[in-house]
């Protein structure tokens, strides 16, 4: 590897192309080469990609993962999930700091080690979890913590690790549909050929699939509403899974990657598309070199290519982009702008993807589990996936379960599942609540055991966390909104300023310094921010505080002062700057606030 | 022609404009920060937010179409708006009475247009470097609120000073150049980009309070009037195309 951040530059721009869409991937060499992204690497790329100095800049700081600052030649993320904080992450986080002898958040003064914190890494059924070098070792215990401070201190490989830590362990507890459903390469996208897109339309508008990934728009509309527009057409899938708590793309990823791929290649099929991307989130690196595999694998077999099945007109294949740690990529249209080579930042709507996505073009964005599910429903017909599920949410639904039970992982369930029905599969005990949809989904107390997984009820992209009784609520809210607050965009003010706000409320709550009226503004600016935000993100990051407002107001009632107002802030905290600077240490030298 | 309500009141609109468009044409005024009709718009400060067939969307970038029951001048609304403006006023260091775009400020503006008395929210007090190294212009990122028209501006004069980085509350505004610095750009006093901030966050040097007091621009008349005298006017015209 050179040594020189130039010639780094110089050689990613070659190898990756010297056009905007490449840029993700360049920076994340020179991060991954330097441990950063070194200034004078920034103009090399800027001048040969032909755009500002200031956009690089700008792309870099936007990523979790690109630093235009040195990290350690160690650079250590601790997932920061409330499930890997309820198993112990803040303990060993602290205990690697103080073996290494240095502060989280920082680098070391020596460069060998950075540790930093980072939201949920998609491990939660193995927590705690940290990424070395991208690398993700799951199940961490104590003395597994000691180990990783003596192989960093003696300079051991990452690679050199023992490589029974990276073994990333995937449990399906419970199949159903889809998990089971018999599979042949290439038989679904045959019979698709045989019998023409309309077909393949038809299928999905009577399987009544509807986009997994949380939103839930009908697949077989999304698909038409692309054949239909004019232009150049793109197929992506949404593999950002970001949302805490869930994997259950991690292990579809790994498992059912030739049924995704058919699902694209369908999807090509159906909107004559010619390039597919997988937008596969930083964290799941681990994952790329089997999805590579299975895309060769599939090119032999003439199912992904030039001239699929032998046409000479079908002509499709697809490339991995490779994201760098942003949960809001996974809206849809900001993760368009990052394949461009753009900040993350969700566009303005109208238009619609459909219609105008990546380059400006009509683009079907789907989720892995959806793109899977319609190359099953293309093999077994319509009626066979409509026969399982509710009205309104036909088929089942993949849950990631994590938490407080005894059996946390993959469970393929038919949607209209009771969360009681989810809680006795799972091996729950006595609960304070479950999380369903992740942060920005439902929280719910026991007294609604009873409601159902479903568009219609409950809807979920995936996420269902499960809380013990003793857990603290305000603990968990808080962890919640601080992911939004980081993982926002910066866009939009209600979003950018309003979720720091609620940050800083809660914390001033959990300091034992609320009050009454600082209940009343949670739940005020919690609907500034819900109402006035730009995309998805800012839409729900008050969820999780007004779910719990409204359900465990007593929860919020116990830790408040019982005055009107008090401060927010520390008085005597305050001079703790003063008191060092003057070097001044004495009682007289505190204040007591009333 | 076709036509939305706002308010109550029927507005005439051509397919393709915009909330903000048809509204300013009609002499309808919606508070707004990051729009102005030279340019792009951006849709992020989020003041024009209006009420849509029960729907909050963006006046700036929220296509009109008929049957549209748009409300702008509920309760509701305004403290939305009001909320967002305290926001952008605790984010940042605005310290009003020192500063030397106060009377021409549009925040400031908005803030009385408002009714904002206080700022509500606990302060940031952000660390924000201030970059003095360019002979005619400064640049104080202190009140800088995000808006984006100094880069589109920028971009439009195809010099690309300007862009936003970072991201979440630690959004920043830097600079085009390789020490990072304004002195190190090609940009001109006389650049649009260098006039178009709407707050005091890039100052033209040498023109400090050179209005007093009761002769600055807020100072007689309201943000909504002359919003409705100046910008009304340009409304229409294709973005990127003005002409000072």
């Amino acid at each position: 590897m050179p040594s020189d951040p130039i010639q780094t530059a110089a050689l990613a721009v070659e190898r990756y192309g010297n056009h905007l869409s490449s840029l993700l991937a360049i920076l994340r060499q020179l991060q991954q080469s330097h441990h950063y992204v070194p200034r004078p690497a920034m103009e090399k790329v800027a001048e040969r990609l032909a755009v500002p100095l200031a956009e690089v800049e700008a792309v870099t700081e936007f990523y979790s993962f690109l630093h235009s600052f040195p990290q350690g030649r160690y650079e250590i993320y601790f997932s920061n999930c409330i499930i890997d904080d309820l198993q112990g992450r803040e303990t060993l986080q602290r205990r690697l700091c103080e073996r290494l002898k240095m502060a989280v958040g920082t680098t070391r003064a020596d460069g060998l080690v950075s540790v930093a914190e980072t939201s949920c890494t998609g491990l939660c059924d193995q927590g705690p979890a940290i990424l070395v070098n991208g690398h993700a070792i799951g199940s961490l215990t104590g003395e597994k913590i000691d180990r990783i401070a003596d192989l960093i201190e003696q300079q051991i490989c990452v690679e050199d690790w023992p490589a029974k830590w990276f073994r990333i362990e995937d449990r399906f507890e419970r199949r159903d549909l889809l998990l089971t459903a018999a599979w042949q390469s290439g038989k679904a996208l045959k019979s698709a050929l045989r019998r023409g897109p309309e077909y393949v339309l038809e299928a999905l508008s009577d399987s009544g699939l509807r986009g997994r990934g949380g939103a839930g728009f009908p697949t077989a509309k999304k698909w038409r509403f692309c054949r239909e527009a004019a232009g150049e057409h793109y197929i992506v899938c949404n593999a950002d899974e970001g949302e805490p708590g869930t994997f259950k793309d991690r292990v579809l990823l790994r498992h059912h990657a030739d049924q995704l791929l058919e699902g694209m290649t369908l999807a090509a099929f159906v909107t004559d598309a010619r390039r597919g991307f997988i937008y596969l989130r930083a964290e799941y690196a681990f994952l790329r070199a089997e999805l590579e595999a299975a895309m060769r694998q599939r090119r032999r077999q003439g199912l992904l290519g030039r001239n699929i099945c032998g046409l000479m007109d079908f002509h499709f294949d697809i490339e991995i982009v490779m994201g760098a740690g942003a949960y809001i990529c996974g809206e849809e249209s900001a993760l368009l702008d990052s394949i461009e080579g753009r900040r993350g930042q969700p566009r303005n709507r109208p238009p619609y993807p459909v219609t105008a996505g990546l380059w400006g073009q009509p683009t079907v964005v789907n989720n892995v589990e959806s793109f899977i599910a319609a190359s099953l429903i293309v093999l077994n017909g319509g009626a066979w996936f409509a026969g399982v599920g509710t009205e309104k949410s036909k088929g089942t639904k993949l849950l990631s379960i994590g938490g407080d039970c005894r059996w946390p992982g993959i469970y393929e369930v038919p949607f209209g599942m009771t969360v009681t029905e989810i809680m006795i599969l799972c091996g729950a005990g006595e609960t304070l609540g479950v999380q369903v949809g992740g942060p920005s989904g439902t929280f719910i107390g026991p007294g609604e055991y009873d409601r159902r997984i479903a568009f219609e009820d409950l809807g979920t992209g995936g996420s269902f966390m499960v809380f013990g009784k003793e857990r603290d609520m305000l603990e968990i809210v808080r962890n919640f909104t601080d992911f939004f607050a980081h993982e926002s965009c910066g866009f939009c003010t209600p979003c950018r300023v309003g979720t720091s706000i609620l940050v800083h409320l809660l914390d001033k709550l959990r300091n034992g310094w609320g009050t009454a009226g600082d209940i009343l503004e949670l739940e005020r600016l919690g609907r500034v921010v819900r109402q006035g935000s730009h995309c998805g993100l800012g839409h729900t990051a008050a969820n999780p505080l007004l779910d719990t407002l409204e359900r465990f107001p007593d929860r919020y009632q116990a830790p408040l002062q019982e005055i009107d107002f008090s401060p927010g802030f520390d008085l005597d905290g305050e001079l703790e700057t003063a008191r060092r600077l003057t070097d001044r240490f004495s009682a007289a030298d505190h204040l007591t606030q009333e | 022609m076709p036509h939305f309500t706002l308010d109550g009141r029927t507005i005439p609109f051509e397919p393709g404009q915009t909330l903000m468009e048809a509204a300013m044409a009609a002499g309808v005024y919606i508070p707004h920060l990051c729009y102005h009709p030279d340019f792009e718009p951006h849709g992020s400060c989020k003041l024009c937010s209006v009420e849509v067939n029960g729907r909050i969307c963006s006046a700036c970038t929220f296509p009109a179409a008929e049957n549209q029951e748009v409300i702008s001048a509920s309760e509701e609304v305004r403290h939305l708006r009001l909320r967002l403006t305290q926001m952008l006023f605790v984010e940042g260091n605005h310290l009003c009475p020192s500063c030397e775009a106060s009377g021409s400020c549009e925040l400031q503006a908005t803030g009385y247009y408002l009714g904002m008395t206080d700022g509500h929210f606990s302060h940031f007090f952000p660390r924000r470097e201030i970059d003095a190294s360019h002979p005619e212009v400064l640049l104080d990122r202190d009140r800088c609120i995000f808006c984006a028209l100094c880069v589109r501006a920028s971009r439009d004069e195809g010099k690309n000073v300007f862009a936003l980085s970072g991201r979440g509350i630690h959004t920043r505004l830097v600079v085009n150049s390789p020490s990072g610095k304004l002195g190190d750009t090609d940009l001109e006093a006389t650049d649009r980009a260098a006039h178009i901030c709407p707050v005091g966050a890039i100052l033209v040097r040498g023109t400090a309070f050179r209005a007093p007091i009761g002769e600055r621009k807020y100072d007689h008349r309201t943000i909504a009037q002359v919003a409705l005298e100046e910008e009304r006017p340009l409304v229409g015209r294709q973005h990127g195309q003005a002409e000072d």
